[in-house]
């Protein structure tokens, strides 16, 4: 018999904090794959953001760094031109970066700072008992938006993929989803190839990971995951949207 | 049997992504049993069917499958 599937080095032991069925822990996982198998795993510095993956810096196996909300990019800024030599990646949620953390984001990308950053769009404020955030989807029920997201009084969702791969200082931006096993896979050589980007320092990486928020949204788990397929990605689709390292 | 699948039983969430991922459906969550965290936990009832694809374990958000493969 040989092992095909176990846990990752890039793991630590703690159990995630995560409701059961969330997609954080999938893409925890799948981060920490890549930094495994790249061999980056004790030269990488992991940026935690606020928000359900505050806590990330328990679950990585590497250095972290909580930063305040929003301004993850930025910290990242200060430790990658301190230590050039070190990988460094934010691990950020839709709330996180783009709402509060917009400027930081879009100016990380301006300057074309060296990071990786993985944007977990789940289109809600999941830590804080599911109130609307800037990506949730025309119509969706949150506790804030309890008729549904009237977008003549909020606005549409802003589409961070498309505005990212407009920066001219953007090296790569792609958006994936978790909603199987096969969009998983898909999903792992993104986040891959983005830390490849940054070890070959090609420049700033964006990986927007279509998340469930099966709590949030009031979805079983597997429910959740077919809304991910089915409404997530129809609103935001996925696929590359700027490639300057090939 | 071509693979084997290992629950590290304590650390499941009873979440059933497993089950749905699951191509040959021998995976279900076990009713008679309460794990440590306070879930029924996921396990497979026919592991004479396991293919070793390894989609449980992709799916998995709390690392809990290990999987093996049959060497032939």
């Amino acid at each position: 018999m040989t092992v095909v599937f176990k846990k990752t080095k890039g793991l630590t032991d703690a159990p995630f904090s995560y409701c059961p069925g969330c997609t954080h822990g999938i893409i925890h996982r799948l981060v920490a794959e890549c930094l495994e198998e790249l061999d980056l795993l004790d030269h990488s510095v992991a940026i935690a953001s606020v928000g359900c993956s505050v806590m990330s810096y328990e679950y990585f196996n590497c250095d972290a760094i909580q930063a305040a909300h929003g301004r993850a990019p930025a910290v990242a800024t200060g430790v990658k031109r301190v230590h050039p030599e070190k990988i460094v990646f934010t691990y950020q949620g839709d709330g996180d970066l783009a709402s509060i953390g917009t400027a930081e984001i879009v100016q990380a990308a301006h300057r074309g700072e060296n990071i990786t950053v993985i944007f977990v769009n789940n289109a809600i404020y999941g830590m804080t008992g599911g109130q609307m955030a800037p990506t949730t989807l025309p119509n969706q029920v949150t506790t804030t938006s309890p008729r549904g997201r009237d977008v003549s009084k909020t606005g549409e969702p802003i589409k961070m993929s498309e505005l990212m791969a407009t920066i001219p200082g953007a090296t790569y931006i792609e958006r994936v989803m978790t909603a199987d096993p096969l969009s998983v896979r898909k999903a792992k050589r993104a986040i891959k190839k983005a830390f490849q980007y940054q070890k070959e320092n090609k420049g700033f990486s964006m990986i927007e990971v279509l998340s469930s928020c099966n709590i949030g949204w009031g979805l079983s788990p597997n429910d959740a995951l077919q809304y991910i397929k089915n409404e997530m990605a129809s609103y935001f689709p996925l696929g590359v949207y700027k490639d300057k390292g090939v | 049997m071509r693979g084997e699948v290992l629950f590290n039983t304590d650390r499941c969430k009873g979440c059933s992504l497993c089950v749905h991922a699951c191509p040959v459906h021998i995976l279900a969550l076990d009713t008679t049993r309460v794990n440590a965290v306070g879930y029924n936990p996921a396990y497979c009832f026919d592991m004479s069917k396991c293919i070793a694809c390894t989609n449980c374990a992709t799916m998995c958000p709390d690392t809990v499958i290990t999987v093996k493969r049959l060497d032939i």
